[in-house]
C-alpha cells in the first residue's frame, strides 16, 4: 500500500514539474496569500496591542500553526477537496474498477505541491516565534507542538472527506464547506477564544479547530501546567471518524445509484 | 463464465423544469419520476466468446456493463461471473476484468504513457516478470514502441485508443468490456483495433463484451449479439440467424455483358452500371439459386457475388420491429 | 441592451434552478462578514481608542463588502476569455466588428452584475434585518446615499479597468491561474478587500487610498456610512474619475500593442 502511495506521489510531482513556469507561480502565488494574510494579522496587532487576551507571538503561533496543517492537509488531501470533478467527468467509475482501496486511489488521484508555499512561509513565522523567546521550549512543549500540527491536518483533511462525502449526494451547495476549510484557516490565525463562548464551543465540540491552537497556546506559553494540553489535539483526530462514516454512506449510495 | 438472472435496476430521477416560474415552484417541491433501466435481463456468455451488446441510447447498455463490473448493484436479479458476484466481491472480480471506455481516459496526461503502465502495474500487482512479458507482447501487437516514451497530451487520438487497449490487457484479465472502442478513429486505427482485439480472443481466450454503434465493430468482431431496448433484452442470437431471420433480401451483384431486359418475379434492380448491375432477390418469393439460374438463361453472366444484409440494415430493420 | 436584458434574464434563470448553490453561497458569505465583525469586535474590546472607525462604520462596511464583494474583487474573471488568450483563440476575437477592448470589458461588467445582483439583493435584505449592533444601516445621509451609488460606479468601471490589465498579463505570460492568483491577492490587501484601509498605519493609508485599488470598495464603501466627511466626497470622486480614465487610456494602449502583437505573431 506504501509502495502504491509513493508511486502516486513521484507521478504527481512529476506532472507537476512538467508545467515548471506554472508551478512556481502557483508556489510563489500561495506563499504571498498566506503573507498577505499575516500582513493583515500584524497590522491590527500592531494598532491594537492584543486581542482578547492574547499577544502577538501567541497569536502569530495560532497563525503558524493552523496555516501549516491547513497546508499540509491541502498538499496530500486534495484529492478530497477536488472530488466533485472526479465525479463529474466519470472517474470515480475507474477508481471503482480498480482492485485497490478506493480512499488511497482519491488520495493519490491529486497532490498538489504547490500548496506547500502556504507551508514555507508559515514555517517561517513559526521560526520566527520560536526564536523571539517567550516560549520555553523542553521536550513536552516541542511534543505539543507536534501534536497541534497533528491535530489541525486531521481536521482540514476530515472537512475535506466530509466534503468529498456530501459530494456523493449532491454537487450543488458544496460551497458551504468552504465556511470551514478557508474560514476555519482565516479566523483560525487567530485563537478561537476571541470570538466569544458560542464560537469558541462550536470550534471545540463541532469543528474542533481549538482543540489544535487555543488549549495547547496555553500549556506552550506556560500559562497553564495542564499536561492534559499536550496530548488535547490529538483528540481533534476523532474528527475523521464522522468524515469517513459519512463518505462511506456516500459511496454505497454511488454504487446503488450510479453517476 | 457470465450468468445473469432475472436482472432488474431502476433509477429515481429528479424532473429538472424549464422556465423561470417552474423553476422556483421546483425549488420548493421537487417531482422525481422512476425510471426503469433494466428489466428481468437473462442471458449467459461462456468463456472465450466475442458478444456485442447493441441498442439506442438510453436502453441500459451502460447500467447493464456497469452491474457486470461490479461498481452498480441491481434491485433485482443474479450474476455470477466466474463464480464470483461482481459487485460484493467486487475487489476480487475487478482484478480479472479490463474495461476500456472509448470516451474517458486512465492514462495520466502529462506523463509518459509507459509511467501510466507502471503505476497499473503497482495497481494490479502484477508481478515483474509478468508484466514484461504482457507489455511486450502489447507493445508489438499494437506498435506501441515508438509512443511509449511520450506524454498522453502529446498522441493523437488513434495512438491513444491503442494505449487505452493496451493499459486495459496488462493484468491478464479474462474478460474484456470494450465501450465505443474505435470511436473517433480513423480507418486505418479502426482496422488495426478490431485485428487486435480478435488476435487477443483467439491467444488468450479473453471473452470479449463490446458496446458500441459502430456497426463495422460488430460485424468483424462479434457473431452473437444481444439486443437491448427499453430495459429489455430483445434478442440475443448469432448474428448470421439474424440476418436471415430479420430480412429474407439477398444482394447479388452481376457482372455482364449485354443489357438487362426482363427480371425473373422477385427481383428488382438496386443500382445499374454499364456492365454491372446489383439486384435485389426477395428470397420469400424465389431462392437466390432459382433466381440466377432465371437470369442465366437471359444473360451472358461474366461474374457473380451473393451478399445478404449487413449489419447496418440488420440493426435499423430490429429497431424497427420493435419499435426503438 | 436586448443583448444585456437576454444574457440576465438567462443567467438570473440558470441560477435559480441551482438552489441549493443560492443558499449555500448566501450562508456562507453570511458566515464570513459574522466572523469578520467578531473578529473586529474582540479587536475593539481590547483596545477601543485604537479603533478608527465607529461600530456603525464598521457594520456597514463589512456588509457592504459581503453584499457586493462580485463587483469589488477581481476574482470572479471569464475563464473562457483567459482560455481563448491561453489558447491562442485571441486572433479570432479580432475578426468581431468590435473594439476588443470594450467586447471584453463589456463581457466582464455583464458577468459580475448579472452574477452580483443575484447575491446583494437577499443579503441586504436580512442583514438590514439583524438585531443591533450588528444591523446593516442606511447611508448616514441622502448626499451620501447618492454619492455612494456614484462612488460604486466608478469603483466599479476601475475594477474592470483593471481586469483589463489582468488579461492583458495573461496574454504576456500565457500563466491564467498565475496572473489571477497574483492580482486578487494584491488586491484583496490593498483595495480594503482583507482589512478595511483605515486600519491601516496613517502613513500607509493615505498612499493606498491614492491608489487606483483604493478607489474601488474604500471609497464608496466609506462615503457610504459617513466615515468620509461631506467635504470630503467631492475630492475622492474626483479621484476615481482621474482612476477611471487613467486606466481606461493606459489599458487601451496595451490593448493596441497587444493586437499589433498578434496580428504580426498570431494568437
Amino acid at each position: 500500500m506504501l509502495r502504491l502511495y509513493t508511486k502516486y506521489l513521484d507521478m504527481n510531482l512529476r506532472a507537476q514539474l512538467e508545467h515548471r513556469q506554472s508551478f512556481v507561480m502557483m508556489l510563489l502565488s500561495q506563499a504571498l496569500l498566506a503573507f498577505s494574510s499575516f500582513l493583515v494579522l500584524q497590522i491590527l496587532m500592531q494598532r491594537f496591542g492584543s486581542v482578547g487576551g492574547f499577544g502577538l507571538d501567541e497569536v502569530m503561533l495560532s497563525f503558524a500553526v493552523t496555516w501549516m496543517s491547513f497546508s499540509l492537509a491541502e498538499t496530500f488531501v486534495r484529492g478530497f477537496d477536488r472530488f466533485s470533478v472526479l465525479i463529474a467527468n466519470g472517474g470515480f467509475d475507474r477508481v471503482l474498477l480498480r482492485p485497490r482501496s478506493a480512499i488511497l486511489q482519491v488520495l493519490g488521484s491529486t497532490v498538489d505541491f504547490s500548496r506547500l508555499g502556504r507551508l514555507l512561509q508559515a514555517l517561517i513565522i513559526l521560526i520566527l516565534v520560536a526564536v523571539r523567546g517567550p516560549i520555553q521550549w523542553d521536550f513536552l512543549r516541542l511534543l505539543t507542538l507536534g501534536n497541534m500540527l497533528v491535530g489541525g491536518f486531521c481536521v482540514f483533511s476530515g472537512l475535506f472527506i466530509l466534503q468529498a462525502g456530501v459530494t456523493f449526494f449532491t454537487t450543488e451547495g458544496l460551497e458551504i464547506f468552504n465556511i470551514f476549510t478557508d474560514g476555519g484557516r482565516e479566523f483560525g490565525s487567530y485563537p478561537m477564544l476571541i470570538y466569544g463562548q458560542l464560537m469558541l464551543r462550536f470550534f471545540t465540540f463541532v469543528v474542533p479547530i481549538a482543540l489544535f491552537q487555543t488549549y495547547p497556546l496555553a500549556y506552550l506559553f506556560g500559562r497553564s501546567q495542564n499536561l492534559g494540553l499536550v496530548f488535547l489535539p490529538l483528540l481533534a483526530g476523532l474528527f475523521l471518524l464522522p468524515a469517513y462514516l459519512l463518505w462511506r454512506l456516500g459511496r454505497r449510495r454511488y454504487e446503488s445509484t450510479g453517476s | 463464465m457470465i450468468t445473469v438472472n432475472g436482472l432488474s435496476k431502476s433509477f429515481r430521477v429528479r424532473r429538472r423544469q424549464a422556465g423561470f416560474g417552474q423553476a422556483v415552484r421546483a425549488f420548493f417541491s421537487p417531482k422525481y419520476e422512476i425510471i426503469q433501466a433494466l428489466k428481468d435481463l437473462n442471458f449467459g456468455i461462456n468463456d472465450g466468446e466475442m458478444v456485442g451488446y447493441i441498442g439506442p441510447n438510453g436502453a441500459g447498455k451502460s447500467t447493464t456493463i456497469k452491474i457486470l463490473s461490479g461498481i452498480l448493484y441491481p434491485d433485482e436479479g443474479k450474476v455470477r461471473i466466474n463464480g464470483l458476484v461482481p459487485w460484493k466481491d467486487r475487489m476480487q472480480h475487478v482484478a480479472r476484468i479490463g474495461v476500456v471506455f472509448g470516451q474517458r481516459s486512465q492514462l495520466w496526461w502529462d506523463l509518459p504513457v509507459a509511467d501510466s503502465f507502471e503505476l497499473l502495474r503497482d495497481i494490479y500487482r502484477v508481478d515483474a516478470q509478468r508484466f514484461k512479458h504482457n507489455l511486450d507482447e502489447l507493445v508489438q501487437a499494437l506498435d506501441l514502441s515508438l509512443i511509449l516514451q511520450q506524454p498522453t497530451r502529446t498522441l493523437s487520438l488513434g495512438q491513444r485508443m491503442r494505449c487505452e487497449i493496451a493499459a486495459s490487457l496488462l493484468h491478464d484479465p479474462a474478460i474484456l468490456f470494450l465501450d465505443e472502442p474505435t470511436i473517433g478513429l480513423d480507418a486505418r486505427n479502426k482496422i488495426a483495433v478490431r485485428e487486435f482485439i480478435r488476435g487477443q480472443n483467439r491467444r488468450h481466450g479473453t471473452t470479449v463484451i463490446l458496446t458500441t454503434h459502430d456497426m463495422q465493430d460488430i460485424e468483424a468482431l462479434t457473431q452473437r449479439i444481444l439486443l437491448i431496448g427499453n430495459g429489455r433484452l430483445l434478442l440475443d442470437g448469432q448474428i448470421d440467424e439474424l440476418k436471415r431471420r430479420v430480412s429474407p433480401l439477398r444482394r447479388i451483384t452481376i457482372e455482364h455483358s449485354g443489357p438487362l431486359a426482363e427480371l425473373p418475379a422477385g427481383v428488382s434492380i438496386e443500382d445499374q452500371r454499364p456492365g454491372q448491375t446489383k439486384l435485389q432477390v426477395d428470397t420469400s418469393r424465389v431462392s437466390v439459386s432459382e433466381a440466377i439460374s432465371q437470369l442465366a438463361k437471359k444473360l451472358e453472366i461474366e461474374d457473380l457475388t451473393v451478399a445478404g444484409p449487413t449489419a447496418e440494415e440488420l440493426v435499423l430493420s430490429l429497431y424497427k420491429e420493435y419499435t426503438l | 441592451m436586448r443583448a444585456i436584458a437576454a444574457i440576465f434574464r438567462a443567467d438570473f434563470n440558470q441560477h435559480i434552478q441551482y438552489r441549493a448553490s443560492a443558499l449555500a453561497g448566501l450562508t456562507t458569505q453570511f458566515f464570513w462578514g459574522f466572523m469578520y465583525i467578531l473578529l473586529y469586535m474582540a479587536f475593539l474590546r481590547s483596545n477601543p481608542s485604537a479603533f478608527p472607525m465607529t461600530q456603525r462604520e464598521l457594520m456597514s462596511y463589512v456588509w457592504l463588502n459581503q453584499g457586493l464583494l462580485i463587483m469589488v474583487v477581481i476574482w470572479f474573471v471569464d475563464l473562457r476569455i483567459l482560455d481563448d488568450i491561453v489558447k491562442g483563440n485571441v486572433a479570432y476575437e479580432l475578426c468581431r466588428p468590435m473594439d476588443l477592448y470594450h467586447y471584453w470589458f463589456i463581457k466582464s461588467v455583464s458577468r459580475r452584475l448579472a452574477r452580483a445582483w443575484l447575491r446583494m439583493v437577499p443579503l441586504f435584505a436580512v442583514a438590514a434585518l439583524l438585531p443591533q449592533p450588528y444591523r446593516l444601516m442606511p447611508p448616514i445621509s441622502l448626499l451620501h446615499g447618492l454619492a455612494f451609488l456614484v462612488s460604486m460606479l466608478l469603483g466599479f468601471f476601475i475594477l474592470n479597468a483593471l481586469t483589463m490589465f489582468l488579461y492583458a498579463g495573461t496574454f504576456y505570460t500565457l500563466n491564467p491561474t498565475g496572473i489571477r492568483t497574483l492580482m486578487a491577492a494584491f488586491m484583496d490587501l490593498l483595495s480594503g478587500s482583507l482589512i478595511p484601509l483605515p486600519f491601516f498605519p496613517d502613513a500607509i493609508r493615505r498612499v493606498l487610498e491614492l491608489l487606483p485599488f483604493g478607489s474601488v470598495q474604500n471609497a464608496p464603501f466609506l462615503i457610504y456610512s459617513g466615515h468620509i466627511p461631506t467635504e470630503r466626497i467631492l475630492p475622492t470622486i474626483l479621484l476615481q474619475l482621474f482612476w477611471c480614465l487613467v486606466l481606461y487610456a493606459w489599458g487601451r494602449l496595451l490593448f493596441a500593442r497587444m493586437i499589433r502583437r498578434v496580428s504580426f505573431q498570431g494568437g
